[in-house]
């Protein structure tokens, strides 16, 4: 019983102490004096790395995701006869929940994962220490870039998912199932609110991408420099990641509907 | 005489096991000193507290009459401009090429213009046998080669002082002359200071001027090459003839054999 007890308190404290040192971390690349000329070209190098050549993922992705939810809303909104709502369906899906979520978990998986790996393997191959001993400092030069350009690939990402996901759905319902362009076009645009469901969709991207990718620089930043080690720490970004992800979306979906 | 490096007292723990127990070492300037002992006694360990990445419990470490400990992180920063360090894995970036990886420095720390920086790379290279291999990645170097670019790196801010960590383990007996030579010429020539970490006890020996051989968190015995291999006493000469037993025992610390086999009876 007092080894469960044991176990549960230092698991307890090793818990604080890795939010703690996690939350230091965050606090040091954010609130640093940013040096614009060498911090830039940096960034967008990781802007490439993570939003870029993650690109083709979320295209595929967004595209197969509007198709389906097309075909699926169609056949059940054809019921009560109202296959003409396809368009506000697909979109508030989209832009609300579904554009946000699959892209922060396909990012977490993508590009989240190959970060922490990235630095994890840095860190194992004597990289940062280096980087320290020649008075260069790592945060600067690898965690600061790594997480300002995952902060502003996630929400263009989206956007991009959004976009090719309710063309997918237009080509799944006007080209295949035969609605009418102008009724799938002109009800979504009633529908949809630019305020409440676009931009509040493209805000959830931002706290996403903001904790995704916090998350992978973390896990690498601490992870421990073994093969093993670096493993562990892949898995665990992806998986954290995943998990905040799905439970900041029910926080943030509450707040938003509750009108903040 | 003066000295670039003071250990004074140093006592350090790691996951409770002490690893420096009150240790005392002073690095001569422009000299190369050599600190050995076995696997696992905090020699790495050492030049980390040296260079200011591990705080010590106790104890005072001074580089250039500079407290390491007591600066803040800007003055540690330009302290360490000062130090060269070559780890053992080399520490290379491996995104970059082997003429970025010198330039590195020159173009985080330096204003100097391109074709200057190209310049000095080029001649930091030279030094060191490769400026052919400019073009190169990391993963197509050999062990050898990767250490002499790292060395070649770590010179290129022309340090005071510049720390080897095991720079001759694993290599063949070629790259392990090449070495050797270029740690020698290299601290003669730039008038650096040099300390070598290693546990290859006839090479380094060849190179050093002084030498501190550490175990047990202490200092076992230290002075010239020459005085170290005199040196009678009997744990220093079990790791110097490398003796598989002595003072420090072949088997680690256990229950006797026999009580160990008879637990594993079932009765």
């Amino acid at each position: 019983m007092m080894t469960h007890i044991t176990a549960l308190g230092r698991w307890g404290i090793d818990t604080l102490e890795q939010l703690g040192k996690a939350g230091l971390l965050l606090f040091r690349v954010i609130f640093r004096v940013p040096n614009v000329k060498k911090g830039l070209p940096l960034t967008l190098q990781q802007v490439y790395a993570e939003g870029v050549l993650s690109l083709l993922i979320i295209v595929v992705s967004g595209l197969f995701i509007g198709m389906v939810v097309a075909l699926q809303g169609y056949h059940t909104l054809a019921k009560f006869g109202a296959a003409q709502q396809l368009g506000p369906l697909v979109a508030l899906s989209v832009t609300r929940e579904l554009g946000p979520v699959v892209t922060a978990l396909l990012f977490a998986g993508r590009a989240g994962s190959a970060v922490t790996a990235e630095i994890g393997l840095m860190k194992a191959t004597e990289q940062l220490s280096s980087m320290e001993m020649m008075a260069v400092d790592p945060l600067q030069r690898v965690i600061s870039p790594r997480l300002w350009g995952g902060f502003f690939s996630m929400p263009l990402l989206t956007m991009i998912f959004n976009t090719v996901a309710i063309y997918g759905a237009y080509l799944v319902g006007v080209k295949w199932l035969g609605l009418d362009a102008g009724a799938f076009w002109s009800n979504m645009q009633t529908s949809v609110d630019f305020h409440a469901d676009v931009i509040n969709g493209i805000l959830k991207s931002i706290v996403f991408g903001l904790v995704v990718i916090w998350i992978a620089v973390f896990q690498g930043y601490e992870a421990t420099p073994t093969s093993a080690g670096i493993a562990g720490a892949t898995t665990r970004s992806v998986v954290y990641s995943s998990l905040a992800i799905l439970g900041l979306d029910f926080v943030l979906t509450a707040m938003m509907i509750g009108g903040w | 005489m003066t000295n670039l490096v003071e250990i004074s007292n140093v006592h350090f723990q790691r996951n409770g096991r002490a690893i420096f127990d009150g240790v005392d070492i002073v690095i001569p300037a422009g000299k190369v000193t050599a600190i050995m002992g076995p696997s696992g006694t905090g020699k790495t360990t050492l030049l980390r507290l040296i260079g200011g990445q591990l705080r010590p419990d106790q104890g005072k470490i001074t580089v250039s009459g500079q407290n390491v400990h007591t600066l803040s992180r800007k003055l540690l920063f330009k302290l360490r401009k000062k130090m060269g360090m070559l780890f053992q894995s080399g520490g290379l970036f491996t995104h970059l090429n082997v003429f970025e990886n010198i330039a590195f420095p020159l173009r985080e720390h330096t204003k100097l213009s391109d074709d200057m920086i190209r310049s000095l790379v080029l001649i930091k290279l030279e030094m060191v046998g490769l400026r052919g291999a400019r073009d190169l990645m990391p993963s197509e170097l050999s062990g050898g080669m990767s250490r002499r670019v790292a060395l070649a790196r770590a010179i290129a801010l022309d340090p005071q002082l510049i720390m080897y960590d095991e720079p001759l383990s694993g290599q063949d007996p070629i790259s392990m002359g090449v070495l050797v030579k270029l740690i020698r010429t290299l601290n003669d020539a730039l008038g650096l200071t040099s300390v070598i970490v290693s546990h290859d006890v006839t090479e380094t020996l060849s190179i050093a001027d002084y030498v501190y051989v550490i175990a047990n968190g202490k200092v076992i015995g230290h002075g010239t090459p020459d005085a170290i291999d005199q040196n009678k006493a009997a744990q220093l000469r079990q790791f110097l003839d490398g003796l598989p037993d002595g003072p420090v025992p072949f088997h680690y610390p256990a229950k006797a054999f026999n009580q160990d086999l008879l637990e594993g009876i079932v009765t």
